[in-house]
């Protein structure tokens, strides 16, 4: 069950090399853990009907490889778009990512696309699959995407292996030919999750992923998230309203009036 | 990768997608059709109108023709004897042509085109003889009359020909039947000056029916008994008529039942009328009729002679089957005064010339050109001559394809709704697959290749929806025919047996590259409103 993982972690690592440069300028934590993902200074406000309306004031955050973070706060303060600017979907107003060693937010378009696909995965709360695809192609989704048509086909069984694997591993190893729409919640969150670790991503970036489901399916998810992270040392950044989810994780931040506050 | 399995998967789960392109299919289904049957009737009338029309045709401007084609034919021969394969001289000339109908003896009286040709010529066209009514004089035409064994079914419809009865009696037996019947009414006595004209004098449907033909005449004066004026008139008409007759009577007895005049050949037209889908015929070949036409010389005379049909000409063209009548050449020279006593040589009003095959038309036709002067002599190619027909044909065509055009054209905007539609409701899909690393280049790629896709199945299904009705359109307006109780394509009216179509496959080919490239254009605009999605805001959007 874990081969699979670290396989995909072990060819996510050899990628990193690039980054070895520059993390050590980034330090290391007192754990001596090195940091994975850093937020630094992140300021972000919408405009509604012309008027400015602050969401991120100035957001400091460290998170360490293989360390599983959970953010809480109310609706509305801003959990969400601290995770979209850290996975470099939105751009922020001020303020700096960086993700191991490298400064990403001010990547061109092209390489911040190709970062979020091989680097940073994502789950939502809504799952987010996409609807017209069975879970071995969602699974497979992210994959097609960093593949061209060619290069696709040439890996195409070693990518179905891989993807059957990842299936297997979040309890979905029969359900790989249904589609999302003849799934249950709980079956869908883990197919999302067998999506974001399927190109081997350095983080992983959770968004409420219990916030649909009911207590007992939450909790089942917020177990294969955290033996993710026990097993395969997956580092996890989870943004919450739900303080009990939260504890689970290993440190706690909340994010209150858009500065982030230890909790 | 995922482009092309999503498009895939959006073709396949999209059916008003499908829906938007049902008018490319139509529209490019029309196209083929329309094109494919107005290629096969233009296709159809050049040949017909080539086949009746030599290749270059050399005129006089006046009636009276020019002396001595051979000599014309020598100076060609010199000038571009390369190009021509041979040379005919014939004699065009307006004429009127009376014949006598029904047992009352109306005469009827019509403008014709005369033409005499040389019927000695072993080469005289091919394309003449074919349309010629007698499997024997399709083979080897004579102006004699045949004895009989003239088609019945129309031998250039396929199967498809309604029968014309009438022609089973044509020929001999037609005139001797004719003029016993007018020698039985002679000596009833009623008719003796009609009769003694041994004019065309005739009910050829009493021909069939013999009872009906005697008491025609009585019955008609008794039913016409309170109309005084007419029996009065008619023994002054009927001498008139016979007058001319007076000197064949007293030279030498004619003897209709074993004689005939001069041959003629007839279009199909002057001696037929369509009634409900039949050709009845006012005449047969076997009957006589008159011909008047001016004589060569200043100021022309009219002159007139009795000839005998002896076939009918069907070109179906119905412009030249109603108002052609060829006689032999070297009568029509005599009759006209075309010889000159002294010499012997005769003069024709035109030449008509066949060129090698694959001799450039315009080419000749300006080296002939050059020879004869133009204030005189008109050269002109059978393209020339009718080539506002074949220009109106080109012209339609141009535009049923541009309204066709603009058909499919508005189906592209029909897909460009639908498009837009789609990325809506794809809004989040698109939002998710951003934040899976997709750009915008490749969410682009999706829709324009799913634009491909719908132009490809639309025009794809188009095409084989063309080609299919193309391929089986007689059938399908035998079946609307049927359906309907009205003919959709009516012989009668079109000449035509069968709806002519001839697929063009370059054509077909513009058509589906055209409709491909609109729905693709259709397209581009959605594509790129899906592409500048912000992913936020799409993964947000309910």
């Amino acid at each position: 069950m874990s081969e699979a993982v670290r396989s995909t972690r072990s060819a996510a690592a050899s990628s990193h090399v690039e980054a070895a440069a520059s993390y050590r300028q980034t330090g290391r934590t007192a754990s001596g853990r090195r940091i994975q993902l850093e937020a630094r200074g992140l300021k972000k406000s919408y405009f509604k009907a012309g008027h400015e309306i602050p969401v991120l004031r100035g957001v400091n955050l460290t998170v360490q490889q293989g360390e599983f973070l959970a953010v809480i706060g109310q609706s509305g303060s801003g959990k969400s778009t601290l995770l979209h600017l850290l996975a470099t979907l939105d751009g922020a107003d001020a303020g700096e990512v960086w993700l191991d060693g490298m400064r990403i937010d001010n990547l061109p378009r092209r390489r911040r696309d190709a970062l979020r696909n091989r680097k940073l995965g994502m789950i939502f709360q809504f799952y987010h699959l996409l609807p017209e695809l069975t879970a071995l192609e969602n699974v497979l989704a992210p994959l097609m995407i960093a593949h061209g048509l060619w290069s696709w086909l040439r890996h195409r069984r070693s990518h179905v292996q891989n993807a059957r694997r990842l299936l297997e591993q979040v309890g979905l190893g029969q359900r790989w030919q249904h589609l999302p729409r003849e799934l249950s919640g709980g079956e869908m969150q883990r197919t999302a999750i067998a999506r974001a670790l399927a190109p081997g991503p350095a983080v992983l970036l959770a968004d409420e992923p219990t916030g649909n489901l009911d207590q007992h399916t939450g909790a089942e998810i917020m177990q294969l998230l955290r033996s993710l992270n026990r097993q395969h040392g997956l580092t996890i950044v989870m943004v919450t309203h739900d303080l009990a989810n939260a504890q689970q994780a290993h440190r706690v931040v909340r994010l209150v009036e858009g500065r982030i506050e230890s909790a | 990768m995922y482009k092309y399995l999503l498009c895939w998967r959006y073709l396949r789960s999209r059916y008003i997608a499908l829906a938007s392109i049902v008018s490319v299919t139509l529209g490019v289904a029309t196209m083929i059709v329309v094109n494919a049957v107005m290629a096969g009737f233009a296709r159809e009338m050049q040949q017909r109108l080539h086949n009746i029309l030599s290749d270059v045709v050399l005129e006089s401007h006046s009636l009276e023709g020019f002396r001595d084609p051979e000599w014309h034919m020598e100076l060609m021969q010199r000038a571009a004897g390369d190009d021509i394969e041979r040379m005919v001289a014939a004699v065009h000339v307006p004429a009127m042509l009376s014949f006598q109908y029904g047992g009352r003896g109306e005469w009827i009286t019509r403008p014709v085109t005369l033409i005499g040709i040389d019927d000695e010529a072993p080469e005289q066209a091919a394309e003449f003889r074919q349309y010629l009514q007698h499997p024997q004089n399709r083979k080897q035409f004579s102006f004699r009359l045949r004895d009989g064994g003239y088609d019945v079914y129309d031998h250039q419809a396929q199967d498809r020909g309604t029968p014309r009865p009438e022609m089973r009696h044509a020929g001999w037996t037609h005139r001797r039947r004719m003029a016993e019947l007018r020698r039985a009414a002679a000596q009833f006595g009623r008719q003796s000056p009609d009769a003694s004209s041994q004019q065309g004098a005739h009910d050829h449907r009493a021909a069939e029916d013999e009872q009906s033909s005697t008491p025609s005449v009585p019955d008609d004066a008794e039913l016409r008994g309170g109309d005084t004026a007419r029996p009065a008139q008619r023994p002054s008409r009927a001498a008139r008529s016979a007058d001319p007759f007076a000197r064949g009577g007293t030279e030498r007895r004619f003897d209709p039942r074993t004689e005939q005049h001069t041959g003629l050949v007839m279009g199909i037209g002057l001696a037929s009328f369509r009634l409900e889908g039949t050709d009845r015929f006012l005449l047969l070949p076997g009957d006589d009729v008159r011909l008047t036409f001016p004589t060569a010389g200043t100021p022309p005379r009219a002159v007139d002679d009795t000839f005998t049909i002896v076939d009918f000409y069907e070109s179906k063209m119905s412009e030249y089957d109603s108002s052609l009548v060829f006689v032999p050449l070297r009568r029509l020279q005599e009759l006209r005064g075309m010889i000159e006593p002294e010499t012997g040589i005769g003069y024709v009003t035109s030449i008509q010339i066949k060129l090698k095959p694959g001799r450039e038309l315009n080419q000749v036709r300006d080296k002939l050109r050059a020879l004869f002067p133009p204030q005189l002599y008109s050269v002109s190619t059978w393209r020339d001559k009718q080539g506002a027909l074949l220009a109106a044909v080109h012209m339609e065509t141009a535009i049923l394809n541009v309204l066709l055009f603009l058909i499919i054209a508005v189906a592209g905007f029909g897909i460009l709704a639908i498009f837009f539609m789609i990325v809506v409701e794809k809004t989040r899909d698109i939002g998710i697959l951003k934040s899976l690393g997709a750009g915008g280049r490749g969410i682009m790629g999706i829709f324009l290749f799913y634009g491909l896709l719908l132009g490809l199945v639309g025009s794809g299904a188009g095409m084989v929806l063309g080609l299919a009705f193309t391929q089986n359109i007689n059938a399908i307006a035998d079946a609307l025919g049927r359906l309907t109780g009205r003919p959709v394509f009516d012989p009668d009216i079109y000449y035509f047996y069968e709806i002519p179509a001839l697929i063009e496959w370059p054509t077909v080919t513009w058509i589906v590259l055209g409709a491909l490239g609109i729905a693709a254009l259709a397209s581009v605009l959605p594509a790129r409103r899906a592409a500048r999605l912000h992913p936020v805001e799409a993964l947000r959007y309910e």
